[in-house]
């Protein structure tokens, strides 16, 4: 029997959080294997990931969430001894398999970084450096989505007098929200964020925060995060991770609040990691 | 307490010997510039920019050959390296990594770096100049595109080494090819330095005499043509310092001058164009 629906039972008489059997599925892992070289880092991985849901992982460091959430673009492929097995299913398409177009893939699912990465040219062009990848649009239909990409991460008002600036003269939680509006630019299914806000003070990390709660109306989401209350904050659903498993997963509320597992109670209550 | 003190006083040991190292240094630099300055400027005139090097006790001369010979040769060798010495830094950097492909190239590189430039004029002089049968400013180009080649490829590969990784995959990760992350991301992220490395190899090509000597030699008239021996600056110098014309030397200095001021214009000017874009 599947996690998820397994899961459905226990979220019952949940009215304020989304519950599973009404989901529909974006993302599916089945039976998903990750190697770094000789190294098991994830094992047997079972889950799914719901369309426009807040999907969080956390665990302690080493877990292997981050590694979880880089198999979603296929950042892996970068480096040549780490491999994965199984199935990673997006539109039921298999995509871990070696013939599918990383450009296509990496269009569905869009990332950013724990760190701001912004790139060494203006505001405008850091947004459009990704459309242009994609998509030939005229100087005007560009101007528009650009536009769009930055009202959408919150970033507009601040930056609309100085478009043509660096995108490295914004401050840190500018630039964070600018590689947002850079990933959400290529309009893709799926955005990932891996510790968003960890290199971000306070203030920036909330603003990310509801970000986050408004992208999940047009975005599928997947965040890895440090930060528990976070978790607890922005998503829908937890994956609670320990060594390469998954060891529970199902709506953030319920497995914060009830969990399954001992393991997940023993984090999430502070007595471990 | 003697503890603290006993740091304290080591604390200004090092700190006097690391403010006399420096004294010393910038005692001689000082002093070279400072004669530089004083023995050039006398020789300058308008005539050092219209006339030729002129024959021993001739009333008057210049070095406006010697001034092209060496834009020119200096000039077509950094468009020459430039862009070999980018690209195999970018491959040393971006797709060689591990392979023993980049390991050998780099290991070649770096003998190549620290290779005495006379080592480079016979090379030339071996296979260019005697092929030929000729001197030539053509010659004196390809020595000196073979000292900028390994100081481009240093530095390229060693600022785009600096740019951080996440940057690469974050221009991966929207789908962009291995091609289009480095001429769009990496290399841009990276062109203050890989340019202050352009310049250092300019500035130092700029004054390299022992491999023109064995290539482009010197050529007492104007003559623009790569297939003959070609006039230049640090020739002409090194012939004219050494020579007992007093009117010989004072162009020598002048040469020098005109060398020294050319590579100081050019940092300038380099830093003042990249200063904008430094991130902070």
């Amino acid at each position: 029997m599947s996690i998820a629906t397994d899961f459905s039972a226990i979220a019952k008489g949940d009215r304020t959080r989304p519950q599973s059997s009404a989901e529909t599925v974006e993302i599916a892992f089945r039976n998903f294997q990750f190697y770094y070289g000789k190294f098991h880092a994830l094992k047997n991985i079972n889950l799914e990931i719901y369309k426009r849901r807040v999907t969080a992982f956390i665990g302690p460091s080493g877990c292997g969430k981050s590694t979880l959430l880089r198999t979603l673009n296929r950042m892996y492929d970068l480096y040549p001894e780490q491999r994965a097995e199984g199935e990673l299913l997006l539109d039921g398409r298999n995509m871990i398999d070696a013939k599918v177009d990383l450009n296509d893939l990496r269009a569905n699912v869009g990332m950013v970084f724990q760190k701001p990465t912004p790139f060494p040219m203006s505001i405008y062009d850091n947004i459009a450096f990704g459309v242009r990848l994609h998509e030939r649009l005229s100087r005007g239909r560009m101007d528009e989505r650009v536009e769009w990409a930055l009202k959408k991460a919150a970033l507009w008002d601040e930056v609309k007098d100085k478009l043509g600036q660096s995108g490295m003269s914004l401050s840190g939680g500018q630039q964070q929200r600018l590689c947002i509006a850079r990933g959400i630019a290529v309009r893709p299914k799926v955005l990932l964020l891996d510790e968003p806000t960890s290199a971000l003070d306070p203030i920036s990390t909330l603003r990310i925060e509801e970000l986050v709660h408004d992208l999940k109306k047009d975005f599928t989401i997947v965040m890895v995060t440090h930060n528990m209350q976070q978790a607890a904050r922005v998503s829908d659903y937890t994956a609670y991770m320990y060594l390469g498993e998954l060891i529970e997963f199902g709506v953030t509320e319920t497995l914060f609040v009830n969990p399954k597992r001992r393991e997940t109670e023993d984090y999430i209550t502070g007595r471990f990691g | 307490m003697q503890l603290a003190a006993k740091r304290k006083l080591i604390n200004q040991v090092a700190l006097t010997l690391s403010l006399f190292a420096m004294a010393f240094g910038l005692f001689w630099l000082i002093w070279i510039l400072f004669t530089t300055l004083q023995l050039g400027v006398s020789g300058l005139s308008y005539t050092l920019f219209t006339q030729m090097t002129p024959p021993p006790g001739a009333t008057s001369g210049g070095l406006a050959n010697a001034i092209v010979g060496s834009l020119i040769m200096v000039g077509l060798a950094t468009v020459i390296g430039t862009p070999i010495g980018i690209m195999a830094g970018v491959f040393l950097a971006e797709y060689g990594a591990g392979s023993w492909l980049a390991h050998a190239t780099r290991f070649i590189n770096d003998i190549l770096l620290s290779a005495p430039s006379i080592v480079i004029g016979l090379f030339v002089y071996a296979f260019y100049v005697s092929q030929a049968g000729n001197f030539s400013g053509g010659a004196g180009v390809v020595a000196l595109a073979l000292i900028v080649v390994p100081v481009v490829v240093r530095t390229t590969e060693n600022m785009l080494l600096l740019v951080p990784n996440s940057l690469r995959e974050a221009a991966f990760a929207l789908g962009a090819q291995h091609f289009q992350v480095i001429t769009l991301v990496t290399l841009k992220a990276s062109r203050a330095g890989i340019m202050t490395g352009v310049l250092l190899a300019v500035a130092r090509i700029a004054g390299e005499t022992a491999p023109l000597l064995f290539t482009a030699l010197s050529n007492q008239f104007w003559s623009v043509d790569l297939g003959k021996p070609m006039a230049n600056l640090p020739v002409t110098i090194f012939k004219f310092a050494m020579s007992p014309f007093e009117d010989w030397q004072r162009l020598a200095w002048a040469g020098v001058f005109l060398i020294t001021v050319g590579v100081l214009v050019l940092n300038i000017l380099a830093r003042v164009f990249f200063k904008s874009e430094t991130p902070k």
